[in-house]
């Protein structure tokens, strides 16, 4: 057996067999052929196998993803069947006597070359469609097994590189308990969506894909960031132990669910859920979540073709602001770019994607986008408590202009006919320095702010948060970090406005007893984090807790900081 | 030889969902079914040809059938376009 150190990106234990989810070899020699008429009825079997496949996969995408997403395995479909394709590769095989697998790459390239060459952005993207079925035609040629996420039938532990947005939206919840992978941090992507899927999951492993063969048994321990491959039965029977206890302390945390979130001396505070999309309002409800403080709305716009329309964004928000019956929902308009990139956009690539070109930014320029946004959720905004902040605010004037852009749209609604409500609230991210620093201006205009850590962080320290050598400056609990956030509340306390978090930090065991002494309004955690905090909060003095942060922000370093959070809460 | 005239009026034209109906219904024939768009000719049982010609709303196309089932093959053509909004 062999066992694997990585981080702890989402708590709880899995224990299930291995699913590789890693891209085959698919490379092969051009080579010459004497029997054409054999490599012919070659190819014509591995077209039917792609084919028999694909159309296994469109049935199963219905069932668990809908019709709509279903389609573009439709379009797979007729590219594979389409005569003008194949039609030149078996010429090819015929009069050039090379193997099938040339005659397809060649043919194909050609037709992937013309696609990408064209003026229309939709039909650029169409080379993915025919990159996509010459793969699995290759693959079957080469007689090796592509990855079919959306296959899988039985339970299991997805082991990856890393988890994009896409592969996880074809994950089936269901049968995936828990996943490791060999990059990441517990800011990446991977990670959050472990959170908010509620699966455990270890990242940051360096060798996963290295050491664990597809059916291995494997263990992975999202509590204290340990893989154990093919463990002992001995092992296997401890961590069931393991997680019997663990699960009787969410039973415990679980009493909680009701109650409300006060400290020992009666002060109430917030505690509220990140979302990526309407599924995830269960997990809310059930754990407790007195709403929602981000509703991170890019997955409306990932892993698909094109950009969703309004009626779709609409229903959506709409989904949301009902299900929490009239709780506060935050949604955070688009923030992509950085680390979140959409393939149909065709932003060109940057040297510094997070100092780029990305969420308001990109928004305020490419107007028809946002402002498509903005109606879907002004008309949303009757169907429940509505508040809006824009990401990555920089500057007042960018502020400004988002917020000219929304109430024209609500004018624009307005005149239609349409109803909007008037109470919604606007706020922003804290998530620049530059925004914490001049807070007391932005609080004469903004509603609220909420600060987000995993920025502010990785802004603060200049330390990309993707690039792992850098990593150890990942520093919640810095003095200057928590400085920024003294401001930040302070300023938005000044004028009667309130300051909540929706980064990791919010959710922090240690950082929840200084943000309750900084005098933080509302905590925004994954949802399976909520009542772990609130049972925490409801043991901590706030009083206390406001002298432990006054003496933390006068202190040197992150290590003093924790030794003086371990030494007040103890 | 069959051939009728059509004018797009989907606002997205002969894109994604309606290019792929239309070469599942002209597959459905025997026939060689053509599209055809300013000058140029595709065969309309390819996705990639139509999808290639880019037409978009406004356009004026020309379908056209030859074999023994010609006839059908526009008719059922010209009904998906109809049914579905894609031209008249």
């Amino acid at each position: 057996m062999t066992f694997l150190h990585g981080i702890a990106a989402s708590n709880g234990i899995a224990i299930a067999k291995a699913y590789r989810l890693v891209e085959p070899d698919l490379s092969f020699e051009q080579k010459q052929v004497d029997d054409t008429s054999a490599e012919v009825d070659r190819f014509r079997q591995a077209m039917s196998k792609s084919k028999a496949e694909l159309e296994a996969i469109r049935e199963r995408a219905k069932v668990d993803l809908g019709a709509d997403k279903a389609a573009i395995f439709e379009a797979h479909l007729l590219v594979l069947s389409d005569p003008e394709l194949n039609a030149p590769i078996e010429e090819k095989i015929q009069s050039d006597k090379v193997n099938a697998e040339s005659a397809l790459k060649e043919t194909a390239d050609m037709f992937i070359m013309m696609f990408e060459q064209m003026e229309n952005e939709y039909m650029r993207e169409r080379a993915a469609d025919i990159r996509d079925v010459t793969k699995r035609i290759l693959a079957h040629l080469l007689g090796v097994q592509l990855v079919n996420p959306s296959m899988i039938a039985e339970e299991v532990i997805i082991v990856a590189e890393d988890l994009t947005p896409s592969d996880t939206a074809q994950l089936n919840r269901q049968f995936v308990l828990g996943f490791t992978t060999n990059i990441g941090g517990r800011t990446s992507h991977s990670a959050i969506m472990a959170r908010s899927l509620e699966i455990p999951a270890v990242v940051g492993t360096k060798t996963a894909t290295e050491e664990i063969n597809n059916g291995d048994l494997v263990i992975v321990d999202g509590l204290k960031g340990e893989v154990h491959i093919n463990p002992t039965p001995e092992l296997v029977e401890q961590y069931r132990k393991v997680n019997e206890g663990y699960e009787a302390q969410k039973a415990e945390w679980a009493k909680l669910v009701n109650e409300p979130t006060v400290s020992s001396d009666n002060h109430h505070v917030e505690l509220v859920a990140n979302i990526g999309t309407p599924k995830d309002l269960k997990g809310v409800i059930e754990n407790g979540g007195e709403g929602v403080g981000l509703y991170r709305t890019e997955f409306l716009y990932m892993g698909r073709e094109q950009l969703p329309t309004e009626d779709e964004q609409f229903e959506s928000y709409k989904a949301v602001l009902e299900g929490l019956t009239g709780k506060p929902v935050v949604v955070r308009t688009l923030d992509i770019g950085g680390d979140k990139e959409l393939p149909y956009l065709d932003l060109p690539k940057e040297m510094n994607p997070f100092l780029g070109f990305r969420a308001i930014r990109l928004c305020l320029e490419e107007q028809e986008i946002f402002r498509t946004q903005l109606r879907a959720l002004l008309r949303a905004s009757i169907y429940g408590n509505l508040k809006i902040m824009f990401p990555m605010i920089a500057t007042l004037d960018e502020f400004r202009a988002a917020k000219a852009l929304l109430e024209e749209e609500k004018q624009k609604l307005l005149a239609e006919g349409q109803k909007v409500s008037d109470e919604i609230e606007l706020g922003i991210m804290v998530e620049i320095p530059s925004t914490a620093i001049l807070a007391d201006q932005f609080a004469k205009e903004v509603d609220f702010f909420s600060i987000g850590t995993n920025d502010l962080i990785q802004y603060t320290m200049a330390a990309d948060r993707m690039n792992q050598r850098v990593s150890y400056l990942y520093q919640p609990y810095s003095p200057s970090i928590l400085r920024l956030v003294k401001m930040v509340i302070d300023a938005s306390h000044a004028e009667g406005k309130w300051t909540g978090m929706c980064g990791e930090m919010a959710g922090d065991e240690t950082a929840i007893p200084l943000l309750l002494g900084l005098g933080l309004d509302e905590f925004s955690m994954s949802a399976t984090s909520i009542l772990k905090a609130r049972s925490q909060i409801r043991n901590l003095k706030k009083s206390d807790m406001e002298k432990l942060a006054q003496e933390v922000l006068n202190m040197q370093t992150t290590a003093q900081v924790i030794e003086a959070v371990n030494a007040a809460t103890k | 030889m069959a051939e009728k005239q059509f004018k797009v009026v989907a606002e997205t034209g002969i894109h994604a969902r309606p290019a792929t109906l239309l070469v599942q219904t002209a597959s459905r024939f025997d026939s060689e079914i053509h599209l055809e768009y300013k000058g140029k000719k595709v065969n309309l049982k390819s996705i990639m040809g139509v999808m290639s010609l880019g037409v978009g709303q406004g356009a004026d196309i020309t379908i056209s059938a030859e074999g023994n089932d010609a006839n059908d093959a526009l008719n059922s053509l010209e009904e998906t376009l109809k049914k579905e909004g894609l031209a008249e």
